[in-house]
């Protein structure tokens, strides 16, 4: 395939045969890619394609088991993330690695020159920040930070290492179509300047738009190499997931039935100084309804899911009935037992046990609301092997959930498995009232999918469903009716027909702007 | 009087702080060492035998730092290196280091000790009353001073304690970073060996300069306490060293008075102290992510 000028000089970095084994099980199989300077380079696959364990070889996280990394033309042995940056190699990680109890100006020092005094570095950080377009306060503690200001720290932090070669881990999933736009405009500065750019995404348009060539893995093998801007997204899709991605697909004008869902008037003040106070919130929604719900990062989305699941209770009773109770002050289980499920943002430590095997983590959280089909009567309440066991089988075959082993941990399954993994938890039985935050992050494009289908057709089946998602094409995929939800106020529901994506996202960004302006004058 | 209970809560409380001081670094490397009490006791019975033998309390302190230092080794090498389960390691050590030092220390047992020399400041001791409370001490209460600051410098200021609170904080990403986790971990935890050290030579060459078995008696514990008390914070480990040594002192002293307070209660305050803090700093998720290092305890085991 010809890729124009890009392979005709001497690649910055060349991997020729790389393979990693796990025990008999190879994760990247006889890896070859070639990446120019001052290009953009797309590396797509699934989730479980190989791509994070080839980045984390290039990155010296891992060491290949077989196989060659060329760097500016010279064999190299990356055995560890200080020999990669000292080649000049930055990586943006997915899962942030940042540190919670330390402040933005001291996450940013650690990764910084030595000979920068520490005393300097907080003014520096906001100058630099500034300089980058990714407004920061630097004396502010990560731990009280959104998800998407903390990626910003992680993109400033790479940036700052002056690297030649920085690589991205899903850099857009948490940010709004402006602020994916003021990041490609820095890739294309430093693609001007003559750097590289390895650029996982999953977002086929966007690699199609910003990416000079792209990589395709599928089961640690290279399937494709091309130019994405003369292929299609579903000719990339096909290369991706090796058949067409199934199409999502929604009967129009959907009947709405009963109303399931009614939240009035539901005020909550923020928990901690930085978390969102949510105002006067209302909705209805009835069975046959998707009512998703749109919104940057941090605009009031964890506090809107917490008191709707029943994690944070309310006092007012009445604020959020379901299927006409009262259950403001009722807990998550209570409300459960009244038909409702809940799926939370973070896959690890708040939907599932990382530790703890997916028949564990089924139990966990339906013990209480399914005891009658898990728990045998008696003091004891014992635990139901066997039905325990098929209800986890039945979850993964219907919701085709690729694991090894019967039962394997939940943090031995890749993002999307497990994402799989949690939804079908909760549609299994089948609620009638179904609460869903972020329900696709980082998952890949055909987890994706299974996952808004299954959500579709949960609502076709009569349930009330509220999807709360900073994901404008999945919203636009699924939703019935269309909310966005900026400083802890939720807007006026729209029907999905009646708004266009560019209106939902200029009114998202457009308020995050004005929102963002004070936060960069902090700063100084 | 007043004078004399003062000098008293100060040599009580100055192993209690030094002890805590080297644990918290420790701690803030995500090192939970429970065997403070068994480090301390060899620090005792080194600093002892050390400056028995050469006849030098101040050759008697090194050899007390040294004691604790190599005994802390022996968890570093277990925990870091063979990646054993930290609290039981933590815990054998104490155990371990009370039988021990009293197998070491029996040669000395009733022997007359050799106490560490005040150092009086000429002019500032002369300052009424302050003057001979804080300028006429044993070098231990100065070290324990100069400990204070010093950590907290280190810890807040510098590039190599910010790099330790970062790896406390989340060891798999200091890994990343390419900061030497196990490097880093080795030293804090002989640190912390060697204040555990220290604070034992201070109690057998100054608080009662003679050898004893379990002449520690529980003060290990009690620096455990103090560094949760205090949050992993040096200047408040400061605060509550004294806080808990002036109860122990109060606790004699209520006794010679004949007032009726449970010398048990008093013991205990310490504890309650650390349980009633514990409660404070949890209710805030904020406050326990800023200051609990979150990986207080966990193994680390680079991928590979």
């Amino acid at each position: 395939m010809a890729l124009s000028k890009a392979q005709q000089a001497v690649p910055l970095l060349s991997v020729s045969k790389l393979t990693k084994l796990f025990g008999s099980f190879a994760a990247c199989n006889g890896i070859d890619l070639d990446i120019a300077p001052g290009e953009i380079h797309a590396l797509l696959g699934e989730n479980g394609a190989g791509k994070s364990t080839l980045v984390k070889m290039l990155f010296g996280v891992l060491q290949p088991s077989e196989g060659q990394i060329s760097f500016e033309g010279r064999p190299v042995t990356i055995t560890s993330p200080g020999d990669a940056r000292h080649l000049g190699i930055g990586m943006v990680f997915q899962h942030f690695s940042l540190f919670e109890a330390l402040t933005v100006a001291e996450n940013i020092a650690l990764s910084l020159d030595p000979k920068i005094p520490l005393a300097k570095i907080a003014q520096e950080a906001a100058s630099l920040s500034k300089a980058y377009g990714l407004p920061l306060d630097p004396n502010a503690h990560v731990a009280d930070l959104s998800v998407g200001e903390r990626q910003r720290i992680e993109i400033v932090r790479a940036l700052l290492q002056n690297p030649k070669l920085i690589i991205l881990d899903e850099p857009t999933s948490v940010l709004t179509p402006q602020e994916a736009d003021r990041l490609f405009e820095t890739l294309f500065k430093l693609r001007a300047e003559g750097r590289s750019v390895l650029y996982i995404s999953h977002r086929l348009e966007e690699v199609r738009r910003i990416c000079d060539g792209a990589t395709v893995l599928r089961h640690g093998k290279v399937t494709g190499a091309c130019d994405p801007k003369q292929e299609t997204p579903a000719s990339l899709a096909r290369m991706m997931v090796g058949a067409e991605v199934a199409e999502i697909h929604r009967e129009a004008g959907a009947t709405l039935g009963d109303l399931r869902l009614e939240v009035s008037n539901l005020t909550v003040p923020a928990k901690t100084p930085f978390a969102v106070t949510l105002k006067n919130v209302g909705m209805k929604v009835r069975t046959g309804e998707i009512l998703a719900i749109a919104g940057v990062a941090g605009n009031g989305q964890g506090e809107l899911f917490d008191a709707l699941s029943g994690e944070y209770t309310v006092p007012q009773d009445d604020a959020i009935r379901i299927r006409g109770k009262s259950v403001g002050r009722t807990g998550i289980n209570g409300r459960r037992l009244l038909g409702a499920g809940f799926v939370p943002e973070e896959r690890h430590g708040h939907a599932a046990v990382s530790g703890m095997a997916l028949s564990d983590n089924l139990l966990l959280a339906r013990s209480r609301s399914d005891r009658k089909a898990f728990l045998s009567g008696g003091l004891f309440s014992l635990i139901r092997k066997g039905a325990v066991s098929s209800a986890t089988k039945r979850i993964c075959d219907v919701m085709d959930v690729r694991k090894s082993g019967d039962d394997p941990l939940a943090g031995s399954l890749s993002g999307g498995n497990l994402q799989k993994f949690i939804v079908g938890r909760e549609l299994d039985r089948q609620p009638s009232v179904l609460i869903v935050n972020q329900p696709t992050w980082g998952v890949d494009a055909g987890a994706a999918s299974r996952i808004r289908q299954a959500l579709i057709d949960l609502a076709k089946a009569g349930s009330a469903v509220v999807v709360i998602s900073q994901d404008l094409d999945e919203i636009f995929e699924v939703a019935t009716n269309i909310a966005v939800i900026s400083e802890g106020k939720l807007s006026e529901p729209h029907p999905a027909g009646e708004l266009s994506l560019e209106r939902i996202g200029l009114m998202m960004g457009g308020i995050h702007e004005s929102h963002s302006v004070p936060e960069a004058a902090s700063a100084h | 009087m007043f004078e004399a209970i003062l000098l008293t809560v100060i040599t009580a409380s100055t192993p209690l702080v030094i002890a805590a001081l080297g644990e918290l670094v420790t701690e803030r490397a995500g090192v939970l060492n429970l065997g403070v009490e068994g480090m301390m006791i060899m620090g005792a019975v080194a600093a002892f035998a050390a400056a028995k033998m050469t006849g030098s309390p101040y050759i008697g302190l090194l050899g007390g730092i040294a004691g604790g230092a190599l005994f802390s080794l022996l968890f570093g090498f277990l925990t870091l290196t063979l990646v054993a389960n930290q609290v039981a390691t933590g815990l054998a050590l104490t155990i371990l280091g009370l039988g021990l030092s009293g197998q070491l220390g029996e040669p000395f047992a009733g022997q007359p000790g050799l106490p560490l020399p005040d150092i009086v400041i000429p002019g500032l001791s002369q300052i009424p009353f302050f003057g001979k409370v804080l300028f006429s001490q044993d070098l231990t209460f100065y070290l324990s001073i100069a400990l204070v600051v010093g950590v907290n410098w280190f810890l807040f200021k510098s590039r190599t304690g910010l790099k330790v609170r970062a790896i406390g904080d989340n060891h798999a990403s200091a890994h990343a970073l390419g900061i030497s986790v196990i490097r880093t971990r080795y030293l804090a935890v002989i640190f912390g060996g060697a204040c555990a050290g220290l604070a034992g030579a201070q109690l057998s060459l100054v608080y009662t300069p003679q050898w004893v078995e379990n002449m520690s008696a529980g003060r290990g514990w009690i620096a455990l306490a103090l560094v949760v008390f205090a949050s992993w914070r040096p200047w408040r480990v400061l605060a509550g060293g004294y806080l808990f040594g002036a109860v122990t002192i109060g606790q004699l002293h209520a006794q010679a008075f004949g007032i009726a307070v449970p010398s048990q209660l008093l013991s205990a305050l310490p504890y309650i102290a650390t349980i009633v803090v514990l409660i404070i700093i949890s209710h805030n998720r904020r406050t326990t992510l800023i200051n609990t290092p979150a990986s207080l305890g966990k193994p680390f085991v680079p991928d590979r």
